[in-house]
């Protein structure tokens, strides 16, 4: 009883602390002895033979800067994430805005259309995707093309989730006060909702971005080959084989595009806050949190 | 007056992106079921795919559903359930406690923690798994490590653990966001109300923090488990052993590796018959939590 009493009952949880610091070690530990290795000197990427530069710059045929095959899943993987970004980031921004707004009855359908993609596993989508494009979308060829509509397919819902976010919490009394003033709907649509939409619209760049440089099932069913591998598709297709560190420098830099990305992101919205205010003192990166949940 | 103003608009803005939908998402999946109910061309030995519905025929159907429940398939079926199973509940272990220190205890050190737990999301998966199949090799840092505590073990040769343990690795960063999320809504005021009434530690958090944060640990459990059930690249990094396939190796083996994608395509339908139950909990709980955090 005293001992309850001395104690106060919201203790410091140093085993929870701990847990939580490990997790975080075991998170980052092995991504950075990865990239540790693509330092190694040797042709290993599991015993450290010393520091070089060999699998980045040196070897003239099989380093990261002189293999044309790593050169080439590099560009798909980077083409097609800034294509997917270009188209799924307006569609979504579009749905989300009429769906919001739009009363007609097909409207409610449309909104459980648009929700099912983000529950769906990808290998249900990748399956079906390769045989629609191989039996009935004859027309669009297995590569680049059928990867970037299958890549705009599974990211544009989560452009309407962050832009819904956003919208809830514009409200719509601007808009309705530019009605009042004498704006058209689509006077209105421009020069205020689209303005305040703005963190949206960025976010939703970097996460389309992110996920589709991230995605493995869709490019690879939707693959024609050699010519159209993208990074992950190139790291399956080579973890278990002998190839050399230059591996891990292709994954790496793939790595430091995105955390790229996600800083041009970071400092867009930082320069966005800074112009027009608000934003009530959280930081850029808890409203990029709040998109992942 | 102004409510049907305007309506045209919005239904065009809304019109490419559910046509799209449309065109690319649902009738691709229908796409999947007149493959799967469809005909072998006699020559070609190819996938004809029968559009019209009353032309299904049910032969290949019943016959790769007779493999699921009394052959080869059933085996495939049942591990891909205890590993997804095991999978999920570790991961709660794992990432319960630092979803909780993080919505409760990590005071000035919350900022910092939240952008550890959104890190991952922009570290490439599969640039997770190469670390770790680098790590596990014979000769890796890891197992040599293992083996320094006088445990030999061989985790890259076809090792249903290491299989749960990369499943683990992979998505457990998608199990703490939401959870942190709803732990952190939690209303604290309550715990302490419990703690008042002289229910001690350990009885606060077993009848107030877990029943208040159940739904968004189920909608977290769903949310890992609906990817895990069609993962089939983990399991191909780390194992690559016919004695831990999952069903999302057998249809990336009908699907890339054959010429019979009808039995693929069966596959794929059958999965997401399974799922379907968890795919339609997380989307109606979610769109209730909405409801309720608009209200």
């Amino acid at each position: 009883m005293s001992g309850l009493l001395r104690r106060s009952p919201w203790r410091r949880p140093v085993v929870l602390a701990t847990w939580t610091w490990l997790y975080v070690a075991w998170m980052f530990v092995p991504v950075v002895i990865a990239f540790v290795f693509s330092f190694n000197g040797g042709r290993s990427r599991s015993v450290w033979q010393g520091f070089s530069l060999r699998w980045w710059t040196e070897d003239p045929n099989a380093s990261f800067l002189h293999d044309e095959s790593l050169h080439s899943a590099l560009r798909n993987s980077l083409i097609l994430a800034v294509l997917t970004m270009l188209i799924a980031t307006p569609l979504g921004v579009a749905l989300a805005v009429g769906l919001a707004r739009w009363q007609a009855k097909i409207a409610k359908g449309a909104n459980w259309l648009m929700l099912i993609p983000l529950v769906t596993p990808e290998i249900v989508m990748g399956a079906s995707l390769l045989l629609v494009f191989s039996n009935l979308y004859t027309g669009v060829p297995l590569g680049r093309p059928a990867q970037l509509l299958g890549h705009v397919t599974f990211s544009m819902s989560y452009v309407v989730v962050v832009s819904r976010g956003r919208l809830l919490s514009i409200g719509r009394d601007y808009e309705e006060a530019a009605r009042d003033l004498g704006a058209t709907a689509i006077q209105a649509l421009r020069m205020v909702l689209l303005p305040l939409l703005a963190p949206a619209i960025l976010a939703s760049f970097v996460i389309v971005f992110a996920m589709s440089i991230d995605d493995f099932v869709i490019s690879s069913f939707l693959s024609s080959g050699a010519s159209s591998e993208t990074v992950p598709v190139r790291i399956y297709s080579a973890v278990r084989t002998s190839s050399t560190p230059a591996l891990n420098a292709l994954a790496s830099f793939l790595v430091f595009s995105s955390l790229f990305a996600l800083a041009l992101g970071m400092l867009g919205m930082t320069a966005y806050r800074r112009r027009r205010g608000g934003g009530d003192g959280e930081s850029v990166l808890t409203e990029f949190a709040k998109f992942e949940m | 007056m102004r409510k049907h103003e305007g309506q045209w608009l919005w239904g065009l803005l809304a019109g490419p992106g559910t046509i799209w939908l449309l065109l690319l998402f649902a009738l691709p999946f229908y796409g999947l079921a007149c493959v799967a109910f469809g005909e072998i061309d006699p020559i070609f030995r190819n996938a004809v795919a029968a559009w019209n519905p009353l032309d299904w025929r049910f032969e290949n159907f019943g016959e790769v559903m007779g493999e699921i429940l009394t052959g080869s398939l059933r085996r495939v079926f049942v591990r891909t359930f205890a590993y997804v199973l095991s999978a999920v509940v570790l991961s709660f272990l794992i990432g319960y406690p630092v979803a909780y220190y993080l919505a409760r205890h990590a005071g000035r050190w919350r900022g910092l923690l939240l952008a550890l737990m959104i890190l991952p999301f922009w570290v490439n998966y599969l640039m997770r798994m190469l670390a770790w199949v680098n790590l596990l090799q014979v000769d890796g840092w890891a197992t040599k490590a293992f083996s320094a505590f006088g445990f030999q073990y061989n985790f890259l040769d076809g090792k249903g653990i290491t299989v749960i343990l990369g499943l683990v690795y992979g998505y457990v960063p998608f199990l703490v966001l939401p959870l942190y999320a709803s732990l952190e809504r939690l209303d604290v005021r309550l715990l302490e109300a419990a703690r008042d009434l002289g229910a001690g530690p350990a009885n606060a958090f077993r009848m107030v923090t877990m029943p208040l944060s159940r739904p968004g640990m189920m909608a977290a459990g769903v949310i890992i488990a609906l990817p895990m059930f069609g993962d089939y690249y983990t399991n191909d990094m780390l194992s690559r052993s016919p004695a831990t396939e999952m069903i999302g190796n057998q249809v990336d083996f009908y699907l890339n590796g054959t010429t019979q994608p009808q039995k693929g395509a069966v596959l794929v339908l059958v999965l997401s018959a399974l799922l379907v139950v968890f795919m339609s909990y997380y989307l109606v709980t979610t769109m209730r939590m909405q409801r309720e955090l608009q209200a």
